[in-house]
């Protein structure tokens, strides 16, 4: 049993919590998300050529660095302690997770072009009616000649103004809610028919509302097996959402820290808050929410790779107390830092509303209890 | 003991329904639905038309403007206003500034503050917090020194800072906790002066909240002259006022109407929005657990408030217990919003302040903002006492520990 990080994993990290220490700073962050594009190009092109941090996680023979799930944890949690918003979750993870297991010549390439910053990715895969449901979707794509035609909407797709391809879950057969039918294209953001509006999200990222009329597709575009996605798209969305999880684990870490040095400095009734027994109570609570929560990250981590029913309910698990530890420790971190704790120019209240974001992503805390419930308890009963 | 309503109530109930559905403006309606921020006519306008009505101020003593309703017409009439989602009527003036201007106030005062406030012709703000003293607002440093100026006539000369102040950009008027003796014990220091916002040397600075908002400032007060006719009960002894008004904001704070209503929106929302399987979600066995939950929740609370409006329509103020108003009422206040927040799913995550108006619609309109009113609502378990000093309260008044 060894819960220890490899000398080059601990170098990964170093490396790139200094680099975010000097060149993505509240301040800094703040003025790039104000500003039109919402992101910094510069920022992702020093993740790829100066810190290799994009291709740290994909297979030499991909042209990455041979890393894997461990090294997406060990990014993932650095960039949620500095809010990083450009797109590593939805790249790297997500288009990543399909391209390196489909097996044609253009998705390699595209590998490639994640590798070395050039192609940035969006997953479009929610749908309005859908809420959480992978394989609720609509949206089809239509054989015509060899390739595919796609018609469809899709809500919130985070980082979408940011991208350069998207990634489509798809209906190529059967009815809206069926298992079967699901397929997964790589679809160019600029290609004809993709229609985009773009808006601000609460926790400081960019996102899109996006529909597609008749959206002309290659064959070369489908990327995962045609009608029979499903399990991929399982297996891509658990990897993404252990990701996150190790994300919400660097907010968390930022939450309590946070939290504690205010409390030493803050001085009521002639004495640091920090000693009145009620919020030691509360900080220990938080601290335990949050090792708690990197347990779990662990857990889902090693679980990545067991059966897929295994794998699934144990991702559901670390996205459930994950969950409430965002809530938890997010709500009072606000609450401990009193008015100071809902202003908009402290840094903690940015970390509370990532936390309060994380919680719904890729399905909330109740839809997670539910799948957890249902992989284990059903073939029992 | 009985909760039934008696005829005239329920003739009451009807006049009151009637009177918003005939008067409530319009335009005031479209404007709460829309991104804007609120102006100060918007937040006066419709607590003008009550003032015209003679129901601006339902609580205050009859020779004042009250109603002179009996506890259960007022308990109707805070829940026919939620029911038709009004705006609520500020509390700074109405609420808590008033209570302690008829306990404390000289005649003059009454006659010259209480007129405007019930009429909605003067807004006020209230200057307690300071950077320095929050929970421990007895600590306040802002300084007021007597001076006779050159005009013969007495003054306190104010300097010091005040923050949280809330809605001060639109302020005539503040209510402010200041030191004027620093030599004594801290409680035994502090008057309450009324302060013109125009007065020279008075500047509020915006405070921007997490969620986007600009609803509280710092007030800066430098050199400010204020009459010495502007103090309200004695010298030194405004801590006095301070706690009788506190004890005011909080039994105000409980909203109980208010949460109600919300409840009400919650689970029409849930019956349009879907859960997993495509059905409406409060048919999901988890949600639907949780809106049950809170109504119990609220049903104990609204219970309470009875019990403490029945203790005060027979003569009693309101007491410690207020405290367990503030802590329960927010409490409830913000599950409703984490609720409304979840049932949004995805469509929590847009930000649309400051889009263009015809940027359109972005997910179902009950989807719209809930992210930020989630957010803002976490600053009613840190106003008018923290729900950590409130317990404090009751620990120390009520139960005597």
């Amino acid at each position: 049993m060894d819960f220890s990080f490899s000398e080059e994993q601990t170098l990964l990290r170093d490396s790139l919590a200094a680099w975010l220490a000097d060149n993505y700073d509240f301040d800094k962050r703040r003025a790039a998300i104000a500003a039109p594009e919402g992101w910094r190009p510069s920022a992702w092109k020093a993740l790829a050529e100066d810190l290799g941090i994009l291709g740290a996680s994909f297979a030499e023979e991909l042209g990455g660095l041979g890393g894997g799930s461990t090294e997406v944890m060990v990014v993932a949690e650095e960039l949620g302690k500095a809010l990083v918003v450009e797109p590593y979750l939805a790249t790297v993870v997500i288009a990543g997770g399909y391209l390196r297991r489909s097996q044609s010549p253009t998705a390699h390439e595209l590998v490639g072009k994640i590798i070395d910053g050039s192609a940035r990715f969006a997953y479009a895969w929610a749908e309005p009616q859908a809420r959480y449901c992978l394989h609720d979707i609509a949206t089809t794509a239509t054989k015509q000649g060899s390739g595919f035609v796609l018609n469809g909407a899709k809500s919130v797709v985070a980082g979408a103004p940011f991208a350069t391809h998207l990634v489509v879950t798809a209906r190529t057969g059967g009815g809206r809610r069926d298992r079967d039918g699901v397929s997964v294209f790589v679809v160019d953001k600029g290609a004809k028919g993709v229609v985009a509006r773009d808006y601000p999200t609460v926790d400081g990222g960019r996102a899109s509302e996006i529909s597609f009329e008749h959206v002309a597709l290659g064959a070369e575009a489908l990327i995962a097996p045609e009608g029979a996605a499903l399990p991929v798209v399982e297996a891509v969305t658990d990897e993404a959402i252990a990701a996150l999880c190790a994300e919400a684990c660097g907010v968390l870490r930022r939450l309590h820290e946070g939290t504690l040095d205010y409390t030493r400095q803050r001085k009521q009734f002639g004495a640091s808050i920090a000693s009145f027994q009620v919020l030691q109570h509360r900080m220990v609570d938080m601290f335990m929410a949050l090792e708690q929560a990197v347990s779990m990250t662990y857990m889902a981590n090693i679980k990545l790779a067991a059966e897929p029913s295994e794998r699934s309910r144990s991702i559901s698990a670390a996205k459930v107390q994950i969950g409430r530890a965002c809530r938890f420790v997010g709500q009072n971190a606000i609450q401990l830092h009193g008015g100071m704790g809902m202003t908009e120019e402290m840094a903690i209240g940015h970390y509370f509303k990532r936390a309060t974001m994380i919680e719904a992503e890729f399905g909330s805390t109740d839809h997670h209890l539910a799948r957890y419930e249902s992989l284990s308890f059903e073939k029992a009963a | 003991m009985d909760l039934d309503f008696a005829p005239e109530d329920v003739a009451f109930r009807e006049q009151a329904r009637a009177f918003i559905a005939e008067n409530y403006p319009a335009a005031l309606r479209e404007r709460q639905k829309s991104e804007d921020a609120l102006t100060k006519d918007d937040y006066f306008s419709w607590h003008r038309i009550l003032a015209a009505k003679g129901w601006s101020t339902p609580s205050w003593p009859v020779e004042w403007g009250g109603t002179g309703w009996t506890a259960t017409q007022k308990y109707i009439w805070s829940e026919e206003q939620a029911r038709a989602d009004t705006l609520a009527i500020l509390p700074f003036g109405v609420s808590m500034l008033a209570p302690v201007l008829w306990t404390f106030g000289t005649e003059e005062q009454k006659q010259r503050f209480l007129p405007d406030i019930r009429d909605g012709k003067a807004w006020w703000c209230q200057g307690y917090s300071e950077p320095g003293a929050g929970s421990d607002l007895a600590s306040l440093k802002t300084r007021a020194e007597r001076i006779t100026a050159d005009d013969g006539k007495e003054y306190y000369l104010v300097n010091g800072q005040k923050t949280w102040t809330t809605l001060a950009q639109f302020a005539d008027w503040g209510f402010f906790l200041v030191r004027t003796d620093p030599n004594v014990k801290p409680q035994a220091g502090i008057s309450f002066l009324l302060i013109d916002m125009q007065s020279p040397g008075v500047t509020v600075r915006p405070i921007i909240t997490l969620e986007g908002g600009h609803e509280v400032n710092d007030v800066f007060l430098d050199n400010v002259k204020v009459p010495v006719e502007n103090r309200v009960f004695h010298e030194n002894q405004g801590w006095t006022c301070a706690k009788a008004l506190l004890a005011h904001e909080r039994s105000g704070i409980a909203g109980v109407a208010r949460s109600k209503r919300g409840l009400e929106r919650l689970r029409q929302v849930s019956l349009t929005e879907r859960a997993d399987d495509s059905g409406p979600l409060l048919g999901d066995p988890f949600f639907r657990r949780k809106v049950a939950d809170l109504e119990i929740d609220l049903t104990a609370l609204e219970y309470t408030e009875l019990r403490t409006l029945a203790g005060e329509s027979s003569g009693k103020g309101p007491g410690p217990e207020s405290s367990i108003l503030k802590i329960k009422g927010t409490e409830i206040q913000q599950r409703l919003t984490e609720l409304a927040l979840e049932a949004a799913g995805h469509y929590g995550a847009p930000y649309l302040r400051g889009l263009p108006h015809n940027f359109g619609p972005v997910g179902p309109d009950a989807a719209h903002g809930v992210a930020g009113v989630y957010f803002n609502t976490r600053k009613t378990s840190i106003y008018g006492g923290s729900n950590e000093i409130q317990r404090n309260i009751i620990a120390k008044m009520v139960l005597g520990l």
